[in-house]
């Protein structure tokens, strides 16, 4: 592009300050407050508004004259530093395993470590979750967090209304958010894009206010405490120590940090578990299938695959796996309340997916540490955290539409497989 | 007798697209399927496999390996993804192809239904129990011979969307000849040799004869007259939804009617 038109660039800076005297007008330039009297007074402080649109005039301005229009090169093509990624995949995928294998030991048992590490993998684990559903299948889910809530409540009332322990209620809350997955699948068939998120969204805050208001079930908005402790195969975690508790039985140092070292190899185990059974599954018929209905279901339906089926499945898949990090969650914080279970939720887990690269469990398993761990770590900026949570991620989509890891690996070749660059592949339509 | 289609109708609503076309194709033969554009060919496929249902009449499937008498398939009560295990396989004038999916994964979801069966409601397959290894290497087997058929061996592990155009309209017919596990009783292409240079018209036409020796019967939607009139064994002629002309092709290249139809065209020889 060269040099730019000076006129060019002032006319572009206007417009820029337009814009900004747009948003400024409103949230700057009219203010209300209590008066003297009590009342509300307006007040206007167009002086502010001025320097704040001179400011992105002059900015604006410059930053033309200076770089040029320069277009910043939005790129799903193996960049530089996911090429690198990639290529030492086969090395960070293991590496960041045995990152986490080894984390209680690394940490020297430190309990706020622990507890993040328990935090980011049930992201992890939700995200891999929904990648099945988002990401292999194409169907957008924006009510992913029903399933994490209606596991963490079945566990809650098995476990507190018939006693039954752990071990027996997980399968039991991954079946029962699986059987809810269905139910949701089968109005939201024939639904696609936009309309299938709305509803899927829809379904989320159902499934929150029933739990809301449901009182004699649920306890409405107090929840449900006293949830048991997980235990060590029957040997329950207790301070004190003694003959029958887990301290006892392996003759140990009664701790508190048993139970949490337990809790993160548990949701370790869970998200490896999902992480294994997808990367299977992908490899397989029905996987292939999910894929295939992402790039075209018409096609499909030619091919002889029972669109109605599959779509159910990944519904059922997915949502069975978010019954199992909800039953997690439950045993840890002991309590349940539906505040847990909200819109926010939901979109906190499909920004990882998409952040990290549909389909890709590397990236998102990445996206879930950056988001929660940055979150997390950068707690003493208060508000601002928000801020520079949201510019990096408009930054992150800007300059990787897809993702971090926007390529896709054939889930089988004849000989080398070589990552398909983000362009080629579909993103679904619902 | 493979394929009876009876007083087929398709409204969309005032229009009719197809209007009451009867006619059939042998076991064994090449059907062409030509007229001018609109005159209701992609409508009739789209009757035929499926994704319509006809207003009107009815469209029998009778399976060549069925012991006399036994009932043709209505293909016309089916529902569309039951109509590949019947044994009727398509393509599409304009291409559907998982572009992100390489050329062999292609062929590998086509076979969906014979490989599920194998991964015991794929929790088998999960756990490593099933017999889904052998039955996946038997399917990728299938898929090299047709990547081969097609000259597309060296492109096996390229995504679909990468191909060349060429490539693609071979690779989805090679996709389609994969759904049935002895290959489809009937393979129905829909304006396969549009875009294709000379060359490959040449070669797509040899392909089609060699599909046809191997026991799958077709049913062809074309425009470019050298291919139909070369390769077909019949030729049936649309216009305006209605059928015009039914015959060898010879005796339908010289039909007045059809030449009336296809007046200004210079595709007609
Ligand atoms: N889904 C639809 N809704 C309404 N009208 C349709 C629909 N599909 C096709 N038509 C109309 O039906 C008529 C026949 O269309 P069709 O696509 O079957 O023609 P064709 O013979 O395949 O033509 P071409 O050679 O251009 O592919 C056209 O007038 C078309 O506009
Ligand atoms: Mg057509």
């Amino acid at each position: 592009m060269g040099r730019t038109n000076p006129v060019a660039a002032v006319k572009d800076a206007a417009l820029a300050a337009l814009v900004a005297f747009g948003l400024f007008a409103m949230m700057v330039g009219l203010r209300t407050e209590i008066g003297p009297e009590g009342a509300l007074v307006l007040r206007q402080r167009w002086g502010d508004v001025a320097i704040l649109c001179g400011l992105v005039f002059l900015g604006r301005l410059l930053l033309t004259l200076w770089l040029g229009r320069r277009r910043v090169a939005a790129s799903t093509k193996p960049g530089r530093w996911t090429a690198r990624l990639q290529q030492a995949g086969r090395l960070f995928a293991p590496a960041m395993l045995a990152v986490a294998l080894t984390l209680p030991v690394l940490s020297g048992g430190d309990r706020y470590i622990l507890d993040l590490g328990i935090l980011v993998l049930t992201y992890v684990m939700l995200g891999w979750g929904l990648n099945i559903v988002v990401g292999l299948a194409g169907l957008l889910d924006l009510g992913y967090v029903a399933f994490y809530g209606i596991g963490a409540y079945s566990y809650a009332l098995l476990a507190t209304e018939f006693g039954l322990s752990f071990w027996l209620c997980l399968p039991l809350a991954g079946i029962l958010a699986a059987f809810w997955g269905v139910l949701l699948g089968f109005p939201v068939l024939r639904l696609r894009g936009d309309y299938l998120a709305i509803v899927t969204l829809a379904f989320g805050e159902i499934i929150r206010v029933v739990l809301l208001n449901w009182v004699s079930l649920t306890g409405g908005p107090n929840g449900i405490a006293g949830i048991p402790r997980p235990s060590f195969f029957g040997l329950p975690f207790s301070a004190a120590g003694g003959e029958g508790s887990f301290a006892g039985f392996f003759g140990l140092e009664p701790s508190p940090s048993h139970r949490v070292i337990f809790l993160y190899y548990l949701i370790l185990g869970l998200a490896l578990l999902t992480n294994w059974v997808t990367i299977r599954l992908r490899r397989q018929p029905l996987g292939r299938a999910w894929e295939a209905l992402r790039e075209d279901e018409i096609a499909c339906r030619a091919l002889g695959i029972n669109v109605t089926v599959t779509k159910l499945s990944a519904f059922a898949i997915g949502a069975m796996f978010g019954g199992f990090a909800g039953a997690f969650f439950a045993t840890r914080q002991a309590f349940v309340s539906p505040e847990s279970f909200t819109f926010i939720e939901s979109a906190i887990i499909l920004a990882i997916v998409v952040l990290g690269g549909l389909g890709s469990q590397v990236g998102v398993a990445v996206a879930a540490l950056v988001m929660i761990g940055g979150f997390e770590v950068f707690r003493d900026l208060g508000d601002y955290r928000m801020l520079v949570f949201g510019g990096a991620m408009v930054v992150i989509m800007v300059l990787r539409p897809r993702g971090l890891v926007g390529t896709r690996t054939p889930s089988i070749a004849l000989g080398e497989k070589r990552a398909i660059s983000g362009e080629l592949v579909g993103e679904g339509h619902g | 007798m493979l394929l009876q289609v009876q007083d087929v109708t398709m409204r969309f609503g005032g229009l009719t697209a197809v209007d009451r076309v009867t006619f059939a194709a042998a076991a064994g033969q090449i059907t062409a399927l030509i007229g001018p554009n609109g005159a209701g060919k992609t409508t009739l496929f789209n009757c035929i496999t499926g994704f319509y249902r006809p207003s009107g009449g009815a469209i029998l499937l009778h399976p060549p390996g069925a012991e006399t008498g036994a009932a043709p398939v209505a293909l016309h009560r089916l529902a569309g993804h039951r109509i590949a295990r019947a044994g009727v396989a398509r393509t599409f004038q304009n291409i559907r192809l998982f572009p992100g999916m390489t050329a062999l994964e292609n062929l590998l979801v086509a076979q969906h239904n014979a490989l599920m069966a194998t991964t015991g409601w794929g929790i088998g397959a999960v756990l490593g129990l099933s017999r889904y290894p052998a039955a996946e290497r038997a399917a990728v087997e299938k898929a090299k011979q047709w990547l081969q058929a097609t000259q597309l061996l060296d492109r096996a592990d390229d995504p679909a969307g990468a191909l060349p155009y060429g490539a693609q309209r071979r690779l989805e017919i090679a996709r389609a000849m994969c759904t049935s596990p002895d290959g489809p009783a009937l393979l129905c292409l829909d304006e396969p040799a549009a875009g294709l240079n000379p060359r490959e018209s040449e070669e797509l036409a040899k392909l089609l004869l060699q599909i046809r020796a191997g026991g799958t019967s077709i049913l062809l939607i074309e425009h470019d007259m050298g291919v139909v009139m070369r390769i077909s064994d019949r030729v049936v002629v649309l216009d305006h939804g209605q059928r015009i002309a039914d015959g060898p092709p010879a005796e339908v290249r010289a039909d007045p009617r059809v030449i009336a139809a296809y007046l200004g065209e210079e595709e007609v020889e």
